[in-house]
């Protein structure tokens, strides 16, 4: 699904109509405030444009403001998920260590693409919970490249 | 002497024969059966659409270099030698018509039951599309 809808980090939601058309592209959203302190992401604005949605009370995006919105993925991030689909092949067959340059291609390929250097966390026997996340926060905030995007009309 | 390939493509991995693993080629029926495309006078084609490809760069001895054609299809082509194993990834340039299209990629899910369950089925429905990871 990632590829499918160039998703690079969770969470990620979009809103699909009735004709199965996208309505809102993906958007960094959470169901509570739970995370909030440590994303920033205050879910109440997103909850309230949903439920407006849904109950007819609000249009979602026109399709000019969706595609607006839509970042498409380069060359280089459909590179990337190609050697992250070789590597995670490699460790499920037992040869972790020749997956990692293919893990770490992948995080040269595509730095902002969390799905991919989170994701593969466990599999290399890091804690994507630990360090090794907290190395890549850190970075971000370094270099001003958010982990979490949301859409630019969000709060 | 031939080699097995192991080719990773569209959430499958098929088995291919080859010659040369640094310079992999396949055969004309096994691009059909693995991608679906037919090399014709009028290029590489598959239902009624047709890439222009220099034949004379994509056939070769062995075949039609997997090179070639994963750029004819604009679609990334990255490879292990040690271990016999290549991954085709998808064009970002069909991701991104696709997305721009506006209409929803249709996909299929198992829950946790093991009942496959597809986007489409929820046509006529409004959707909220969550994706989200304990990692």
């Amino acid at each position: 699904m990632p590829d499918l809808y160039g998703m690079i980090n969770v969470p990620t939601v979009v809103w699909i109509d009735e004709e199965g058309r996208i309505a809102r592209p993906n958007d960094a959203s959470f169901a509570s405030n739970r995370f909030k302190l440590l994303t920033g992401l205050d879910s109440r604005r997103h909850l309230k444009r949903l439920r407006a949605w849904v109950r007819g009370a609000a249009p979602a995006l026109t399709p000019a403001e969706v595609r607006a919105h839509q970042d498409l993925p380069t060359a280089a991030d459909q590179e990337a998920r190609a050697e992250f689909t070789l590597a995670w092949w490699l460790s499920r067959k037992g040869h972790a260590d020749d997956a990692e340059r293919h893990y770490e291609r992948a995080a040269e390929l595509a730095p902002h693409d969390i799905t991919i250097r989170r994701g593969s966390m466990r599999t290399r026997g890091l804690n994507p919970m630990g360090l090794a996340f907290l190395k890549i926060a850190v970075k971000s905030a370094l270099t001003r490249t958010p982990l979490y995007r949301p859409l630019k009309d969000s709060p | 002497m031939h080699t097995t390939l192991t080719l990773l493509h569209d959430g499958r991995a098929d088995q291919i024969e080859v010659a040369d693993l640094a310079r992999p080629a396949i055969s004309a029926e096994a691009l059909k059966e693995t991608l679906g495309w037919e090399l014709k006078p009028e290029g590489l084609c598959r239902d009624f659409m047709c890439i222009s490809v220099d034949q004379d760069e994509l056939v070769g001895e062995d075949g039609l270099d997997l090179r070639v054609l994963a750029d004819a299809l604009q679609r990334p082509l990255v490879s292990d030698g040690k271990h016999a194993v290549a991954s085709l990834g998808a064009s970002h340039h069909d991701r991104g018509e696709a997305l721009a299209s506006l209409d929803a990629p249709d996909f299929t899910l198992p829950d946790l039951d093991g009942n496959l369950h597809s986007l489409s089925d929820h046509r006529g429905k409004k959707v909220l599309l969550v994706a989200y990871a304990s990692w």
